[in-house]
């Protein structure tokens, strides 16, 4: 049972590190338009330029 | 004269050099509208950030300080097909989005803290039947109370601080429960783990957290979002003025940036912004936004002017008397803070059932350890089962089963055109049982409509409108939009008062009053309704007369029947003349109505209705109809409403038709319905688990077991508010 000396204190840090990274990304304004982010993850990152076509 | 527009009241500093402003656009639906907006935007020079909130339908904007001038963003979107304006925050909006990330952060603490804890019970309660050492149990025990103790401390205080807000006004709500039987549960806990005790309650209690947070947190996104737009609303209405900053040099600025004692220029067709007296020139105003009735009056120097006037044919100077907040007149704000203070005396159904609720619970608490210590248990082991009690009867269901309804039944409103102003309004509505409405602008649509264009040939209609197009007037500007005209006739010549005339294909063509085009025969020989606007057209000597008034909305008389259908009473109270109002109320089948009823009239009538038990809906959009929508048991508007009213009515609905109202009505019925529902869940199973509570049997895992699952029964049922349908008749 030493394995619990290592392995609850990973398990704490792992814990806290979602919690620090669930702040920061409320504070970096993540969640402020939902509707938006949800259709962003799917939009182009370029618009689509008028290229030449090739053929 | 030169005309500007000034937008630097919106504008503010974003760092070195950076301005920002922030946008409220019409029309954003999609993400193809995002991108579209995001690049139009970008391209223009010195910009550093354009960037869309689909959510709140708004764009902010950042860009290098110096030349570029911020109208230029609002030509922008216009190429691009949207209208935008600019937009300042309300110190209400902000003080809902601090409340709603407090709420997601205590949300995320509690949610971590759940899943750390639950990691570290599920080997107890498993080692708890196996072999788990009494040594590893209690090290596993205080882990938890080293995650639990702090995120309860932080998480709880939305609960804590309204608990202890209810108790210090000697009332009490749901949170008082809550608090006592959360502080008891990690109290009792922490007293248990120091005994080496088998049982710790740390999950349950810090569950139950998370679970609530949820709710409140679903709870105030949504009076988050309606805040957002309605201040989109306030400022789609462009609620601007025309100042005269020179001799004669005038600035389109907003509202909010002008001054009591500036001298505001008001044109033909244009609505006041302010109050105000006329300095100079004499015209007709249309003030039936403010008292309902549809004659116009006569403004010349020394008229007071009221907000929400529209100025019909000549153009004035009003000297501003109060600007934007203080535009009212003082006996309509005198009865709109006494029928305010009645309304707020309403009780949520949420607090009712709490206020049963506590007592309930705490005494059976009391009981139970009572009972136990004469059965002859021990005082610990009676305290224990006590606290035990009250942690199962935690309302957790109950704190989830209103919240959850009203998000999802204010979502499918405001998919059919309805936006709720106050969060207990769908309570409210699914009670009313009689519904009165204002006819002008709520019953009959805002704009004008021409009444006999089919009486009129096609050809002499539609060059009627295209002679409209030069003219403000907005009788005129009816004419245009009935005849769908696009191209102007060149060379038109208005002349104020009268009408505009011009020469078309070598014959003189005239629109205007009947004596311009000399048809005044015309006029006394035709039974034309009494309300309507007569204007005349002639093109050389054929005179034809048009009827001009406001139509009634085109859903109207479904709706009304739809209405009766559900067995709603119905009526009419309007400030208007008897003719007019008598005329609208034939038209429906509507049997009772009242003409000439001054505000106060109004509210006395609901006030007897009151009195016969009666739930009034008052539907209504004129300033003189905001104490009676304060005074109603729940209120609506018309998006096109003036603002005082808009902002006391409890819900707001858009677009033309009048479906809205019956569709609103039917959400509401349903989502009262499903929290009623909800309740009765959260009951039963209260039912169910107390007495295996107090019979002392209850282990931390059946606490968590039962708290997860009613709350889980309880949000799928309300996602059948989604459904709500959408026929009408």
């Amino acid at each position: 049972m030493e394995i619990l000396v290592i392995l609850v204190p990973l398990a704490l840090m792992l814990g806290g590190a979602g919690l620090v990274a669930f702040l920061w990304s409320l504070r970096s304004g993540q969640y402020d338009d939902l509707d938006g982010a949800a259709w962003r993850a799917i939009a182009d990152d370029e618009p689509p330029q008028e290229a030449p076509v090739k053929r | 004269m030169h005309v500007t527009r000034d937008f630097s009241h919106y504008v503010r500093s974003a760092g070195e050099g950076i301005k920002h402003i922030d946008l409220a656009v019409e029309g954003v639906h999609c993400a193809g509208c995002m991108a579209k907006i995001e690049r139009g935007l970008s391209v223009i020079p010195d910009v550093t950030l354009a960037r869309v909130n689909l959510t709140d339908r708004r764009v902010a904007l950042e860009w290098k300080a110096g030349t570029l001038d911020p109208s230029r963003f609002i030509d922008r979107l216009e190429e691009l097909g949207y209208k935008a304006y600019p937009f300042e925050t309300e110190s209400a909006e902000v003080a809902e989005v601090a409340e709603s990330r407090f709420l997601l952060r205590c949300l995320g603490v509690a949610a971590f803290a759940t899943m750390n804890v639950m990691m570290l019970s599920i080997p107890v309660w498993s080692g708890n039947v196996s072999d788990m050492l009494p040594e590893q149990r209690d090290f596993f025990h205080w882990l938890s109370a080293l995650i639990a103790l702090p995120a309860a401390a932080y998480a709880g205080q939305p609960f804590f601080r309204s608990a202890w807000r209810a108790l210090s006004n000697k009332t009490t709500n749901m949170d008082v429960p809550i608090s006592i039987g959360v502080i008891l549960a990690l109290g009792m806990s922490v007293v248990e783990t120091i005994h080496h005790a088998e049982h710790a309650y740390f999950d349950a209690a810090i569950m139950l957290l998370t679970f609530l947070l949820v709710g409140r947190f679903l709870d105030q996104n949504m009076r988050r979002r309606t805040r957002a737009v309605a201040g989109n609303l306030a400022a789609l209405k462009a609620e601007t003025a025309a100042r005269f900053v020179g001799p004669d040099e005038i600035s389109q600025v907003p509202v909010a940036a002008i001054n009591p004692g500036d001298v505001v220029l008001l044109r033909p067709g244009e609505r006041c912004a302010v109050d105000g007296t006329v300095i100079e020139g004499r015209s007709e105003i249309d003030q039936s936004l403010i008292t309902g009735e549809t004659l116009y009056v006569t403004a010349e120097q020394g008229t007071p002017v009221y907000a929400g006037s529209m100025n019909i044919s000549g153009t004035l100077r009003v000297r501003v008397s109060a600007a934007s907040e203080a535009t009212l007149l003082a006996e309509i704000t005198r009865l709109l803070d006494n029928a305010l203070q009645a309304r707020s005396r309403y009780m949520r159904l949420s607090d009712r059932a709490s206020r049963l609720y506590a007592p309930v619970v705490h005494a059976t608490a009391l009981i139970t350890i009572l009972g136990w210590v004469i059965a002859g248990a021990s005082w610990h082991d009676a305290i224990v089962t006590g606290v035990a009690v009250l942690i199962i009867t935690c309302p957790c269901a109950l704190g989830l089963a209103i919240p959850t309804v009203q998000t999802v039944a204010s979502g499918a409103m405001f998919k059919s055109g309805v936006l709720l102003n106050s969060g207990d309004a769908i309570e409210r509505l699914a009670e009313a049982d009689h519904v009165i409405f204002d006819k002008t602008g709520t019953l009959t649509l805002p704009d004008l409509e021409v009444m006999n264009a089919a009486d009129i040939p096609a050809d002499i209609f539609e060059l009627a409108g295209r002679l409209a197009l030069s003219s403000h007037h907005p009788v005129a500007a009816a004419v245009a939009q009935a005849a769908g005209a696009r191209s102007p006739i060149v060379g038109a010549v208005e002349e104020a008062g009268q009408g505009v005339r011009a020469v078309a294909d070598g014959i003189e063509i005239r629109l205007g009053r009947p004596s311009f085009c000399g048809a005044e025969a015309l006029v006394g020989g035709a039974t034309l309704d009494p309300e309507a606007s007569v204007v005349a057209f002639s093109k050389g000597a054929e005179k034809f007369i048009l009827s001009v008034r406001q139509g009634l909305r085109p859903d109207a008389q479904a709706v009304i029947a739809a209405l009766k259908a559900r067995g709603i009473g119905i009526e009419i109270l309007s400030g208007d003349r008897e003719p007019a109002v008598k005329a609208a109320a034939h038209a429906l089948s509507i049997p009772e109505w009242r003409a000439g009823v001054t505000p106060a009239d109004k509210i006395a009538r609901i006030e007897e209705l009151k009195r016969r038990g009666a739930r009034v809906l008052m539907v209504g959009d004129g300033m003189n109809d905001a104490p009676s929508l304060a005074a109603a048991h729940v209120s609506m508007s018309p998006i096109s409403a003036a603002h005082l009213s808009q902002a006391t009515a409890d819900l707001v609905f858009l677009g033309r038709p009048l479906a809205p109202v019956v569709a609103a009505i039917d959400s509401a019925r349903k989502a009262l319905h499903l929290m009623r529902q909800n309740l009765w869940l959260a009951i039963g199973y209260n039912v169910l688990a107390v007495p295996v509570a107090i019979s002392g049997v209850v282990t931390p895992l059946i606490a968590a077991a039962a708290m997860s699952g009613s709350s889980i029964l309880v949000m799928l049922n309300s996602l059948r508010a989604r459904s709500a349908s959408r026929e009408i008749v």
